[in-house]
């Protein structure tokens, strides 16, 4: 058996510790070691973006990055995206639109749209399919999810 | 320009109104619990040892190694599957289903699919599960495979089955052979109605495997507890059959086995089968602890269930006018290792959408060395609406006639007899080619460079058994309970239908999916059945609860039942006007009047209205790369009423989507030994974001007779019309016309370079 780090990072604004091993995925330990698992598996090899969190400021695919290098760094997720005060913009958004069918790639796909309009908040029809192009939706052929998006944006 | 229209005539207070769906604060804060988010105390992971060969006779299987592996837990084989200690004799007619299911799950004799599961092991964690993989030692013979539909239909190909023999029209064959079922319907006389066309065209069309793509894995937790009771946490669509399946083959009752459904990540069809479930009881059994496994994405795509492959011929006979004379077509569809192709309901539905005299249409259903198929949204349909609805295009071009005036003067409406007999009940094939026609898309003057095609595509809805049961609460609110598991807005269309018949608002019903122990059988949540019904016996069961608190408000007045109505959420005196209650008031008084009141129903409705769908799209082809985009898209379809015209809309552009990958990029690769070459998502490229337009709607409301709100369903006949569509564009755009699927680029040159030579 591989022996077990401790890493320290920052998870949804709050300092954790936590034990992985070499091998496993920062999906893995979100999911498996965390509990947190409103980060999806859909292919684990960074193809379709169900797993998409923001790590220091950047979407990545969780599958792709090894638990051992969130060490220091800040991570946000699904669970963070909401606060006590209510949804955030774009989770309101996305149920008014009705943006999602079974749900399994809203997570990832809310991510990923944060993190374009935290950069742009401007971004029009095409920045928003460019960007969410790395993110793979099978239910909704995504129209309704880039108007979702596209009402948060000021780009009017 | 209107992006989404409603056609309505008929309005409702809730039905056909957008309400927040009631699962949606859950999906949107990651909060939803699906399949893989289960976790018991002490659960195990499993992973499957799969057949590397397509073809292969299983010699030996050495599990010692791996048992002997530290972390692991229990290893299984086929030998621990009931199926092995039970003789032919025992089973009787019951022999070959089991051993196709029992195999199917893990086979015994012979891997019959790359990916074909051999053994499975259960262990403290996935990574040791994969290391103690590599440990069990197989001795495969390895056979020469077929993974080509027509070559499989040869008297020379390998065998799949060497015992199964083609069912022709009820006859059983006299030898061996990969045909599994040869059916045939026709109707009039096609020599005559051949010999009355002034036209007559013939072509054959291909289509390659395809995949759902649904982005959640199958997955499934098992726990077998020591008193019997076998819990199943699963992703499925049907948690009945999946109930059914688990039971069938562990030869154990069916109310022995609970099928907790969790919240699904797609399923399309594709999960209706139970691959993992029955593997992980097995390993429960053998560890005492709860078990689960997760399919990767490579699982799927080479051991769920594809669509399959196709090959048809299709042969039309009209008149100068565009009238049809005759039409007939063979199709032919490839099951994969165990019978089962949709090959039926392709050619019911191949020219559902026409109406003429003359027909005949012949299906086989034939096996070989692919991943056994599973339904795919309107399974057979597509394939066979690229086949005709492409070959009516080029009779449109002979003819020079309009494409949409060739359908009305054709189209299938009330009264219709098709080909498998069955009369057309009220449907809306006309109203939608109308309102294409109508449409501001197909006005639109054609830019240069741009191919503008049209098709229209059919697929008969389903009925089958759903149960609701609702119980009103002291606060007037009504839990719903269903067990249709909710794919993609399901708990919000049946809480609107159950609030419209009760008049009260949408907000006051709360409906919840449960497991196969707390509701009567319901049949997945598929077949575009659902919305109807399980809508049906959600308003079955308001009308109990409704015809209950009359009883109860006449105990309360001390009056007849007779004496009271229940008008749009009020129960009231007819005559005496002081005596009235509002839904809420009365629910109040339920506890000391009598206590709680719950309605129930359960349905197995036959008036399932036929949907039909008809596409607009618009395409450009790079002259240099052969790439192919679509830049218009506008999908028509009837809804009989659009219960959530949102969701409506989202089956719409799904289902459009799909089809634009299917005709575009979507192809299972395989290479010389038989293998699938691309499963994984980077391979196997499905529509992103960036590959599309915005897909418009027009829903169109024709109603269904056969449902108090005229409710039909909306899932499938989606995927039906595009790939004809972009077919038939395509050949706008440059000339070529396509008749296999995918049209991808290299297809498009290729065609290029040869009528550059011609």
């Amino acid at each position: 058996m591989p022996g077990v780090t401790h890493v320290q990072s920052t998870l949804n604004g709050e300092v954790i510790n936590f034990l992985c091993e070499p091998r496993q995925s920062l999906l893995e330990v979100l999911r498996d070691v965390l509990g947190m698992t409103g980060t999806k598996e859909g292919c684990n090899d960074g193809n379709c973006g169900a797993c998409t969190i923001i790590l220091d400021g950047r979407i990545v695919d969780s599958c792709l990055v090894l638990g051992v290098e969130a060490e220091g760094r800040e991570m946000m997720t699904i669970e963070g995206m909401a606060s006590a005060e209510g949804l955030h913009p774009l989770q309101q958004s996305f149920l008014e639109n009705a943006a999602l069918q079974c749900g399994i790639c809203t997570p990832g796909f809310l991510l990923a749209s944060k993190s374009l309009l935290d950069q742009e908040p401007d971004a029009d029809e095409g920045r928003i399919r460019h960007w969410l192009a790395g993110n793979l939706c099978r239910c909704t052929g995504y129209d309704k999810i880039i108007r979702a998006v596209m009402q948060v944006s000021t780009a009017k | 320009m209107i992006s989404n229209q409603v056609l309505s005539e008929v309005e409702f207070n809730v039905v056909g109104k957008r309400p927040l769906r009631p699962d949606g604060v859950d999906k949107v804060t990651g909060r939803a619990q699906y399949g893989d988010d289960t976790n018991l105390t002490g659960t195990l992971r499993a992973k499957v040892l799969r057949s590397p060969h397509p073809h292969a006779r299983i010699k030996s299987i050495d599990t010692s190694k791996a048992e002997a592996f530290p972390g692991v837990r229990a290893v299984v084989t086929a030998k621990d599957l009931p199926f092995a200690s039970l003789s032919k004799d025992e089973l009787g007619g019951e022999y070959t289903a089991l051993k196709y299911a029992s195999d199917h799950m893990l086979a015994s004799d012979k891997a019959l699919f790359k990916g074909h599961p051999i053994a499975a092991l259960a262990a403290v964690n996935a990574h040791v599960a994969e290391s103690a993989l590599a440990l069990i030692q197989v001795e495969y013979e390895v056979l020469k495979p077929v993974v080509d539909v027509r070559e499989a239909m040869k008297d020379d190909a390998p065998l799949i089955h060497e015992d199964l023999r083609t069912n022709d029209m009820g006859e059983t064959g006299d030898k061996p052979s990969n045909i599994a079922t040869h059916m045939s319907y026709s109707t009039g006389d096609i020599d005559k109605g051949f010999a009355e066309a002034d036209l007559v065209m013939e072509n054959e069309y291909t289509t390659a495997t395809v995949h759902q793509g649904y982005i959640e894995p199958h997955n499934t937790t098992a726990f077998w507890n020591s008193d019997g009771q076998l819990n199943i946490w699963t992703s499925t669509q049907g948690s009945f059959q999946v109930r059914g399946t688990v039971a069938g083959v562990l030869r154990i009752p069916v109310s022995q086995v609970k099928v907790i459904p969790m919240e699904i990540g797609g399923g399309f069809g594709g999960k209706i089968t139970a691959y993992l479930d029955a593997i992980c009881a097995v390993l429960s059994k053998k560890t005492g602890a709860p078990v689960k496994a997760l399919m990767t994405r490579t699982e799927v795509f080479e051991a769920s269930g594809p669509a399959p492959a196709s090959w048809m011929r299709v042969k039309i006979g009209v008149k100068n006018n565009g009238k049809m004379t005759a039409v007939e077509a063979e199709i032919a569809m490839d099951a994969g290792a165990y019978p089962g192709s949709p090959a039926m309901q392709a050619i019911v539905c191949a020219f559902a959408c026409y109406d003429v005299e003359n027909g005949k249409v012949d299906g086989y259903d034939v096996v070989d060395n692919k991943p056994k198929t599973a339904a795919y949204r309107a399974p057979g349909s597509p394939q066979a609406a690229f086949a005709v609805e492409s070959l009516i295009d080029e009779i449109c071009g002979e003819l020079k006639m309009d494409p949409i005036d060739f359908r009305l003067l054709n189209a299938a409406k009330e009264g219709t007899r098709r080909i498998e007999g069955l009369v057309a009940r009220r449907i809306g094939l006309v109203e939608c080619l109308e309102a294409a026609r109508d449409h501001d898309h197909y006005k639109a003057k054609l830019d240069e460079g741009i191919g503008r095609g049209v098709a229209c595509g059919y697929w008969p809805n389903r009925g089958f058994q759903s149960s609701v049961v609702m119980t009103v609460n002291y606060d007037g609110v009504v839990s719903l309970i269903m067990g249709s598991v909710d794919i993609g807005g399901t708990r919000a269309s049946i809480a609107q239908q159950a609030a419209e018949t009760l008049g009260i608002a949408y907000e006051d019903v709360k409906p919840t999916v449960v497991d196969t122990d707390s509701i009567g059988y319901t049949f997945i949540t598929g077949g575009s059945r659902t919305a109807f019904a399980t809508g049906l016996a959600a308003i079955n069961a308001a009308e109990d609860v409704k015809s209950q608190m009359v009883s109860r408000a006449a105990k309360i007045w001390d009056t007849d039942e007779d004496d009271i109505e229940y008008v749009a959420g009020i129960v009231q005196h007819k005559s005496d006007e002081e005596l009235k209650f509002t839904f809420k008031d009365l629910a109040r008084q339920l506890a000391t009047t009598g206590g709680s009141i719950s309605g129930r129903a359960s349905v197995d409705p036959t008036g399932e209205g036929n949907g039909y769908a008809v596409h607009i799209v618009d395409v450009t082809v790079d002259p240099d790369t052969g790439k192919t985009d679509v830049t218009r898209f506008t999908a028509v379809q009837d809804a009989g009423k659009a219960v959530h015209p949102s969701y409506v809309e989202g089956q719409m552009q799904g289902g459009a989507v799909q089809g634009i990958g299917w005709a575009l990029n979507e192809e299972y690769f395989f290479d010389d030994s038989g293998k699938m070459m691309n499963p994984t998502f980077l391979d196997y490229r499905m529509p992103t974001s960036l590959d599309l337009p915005m897909i418009d709607t027009v829903i169109v409301e024709v109603a269904n007779p056969g449902h108090p709100y005229g409710v039909r369903g909306v899932g499938e006949a989606s995927i039906v019309p595009p790939m004809a569509a972009i077919g038939n564009a395509v050949h706008a755009a440059t000339g070529h016309r396509m008749r296999s699927l995918p049209i991808t680029p290299g297809r498009i040159l290729e065609a290029g370079w040869e009528n550059g030579r011609s």
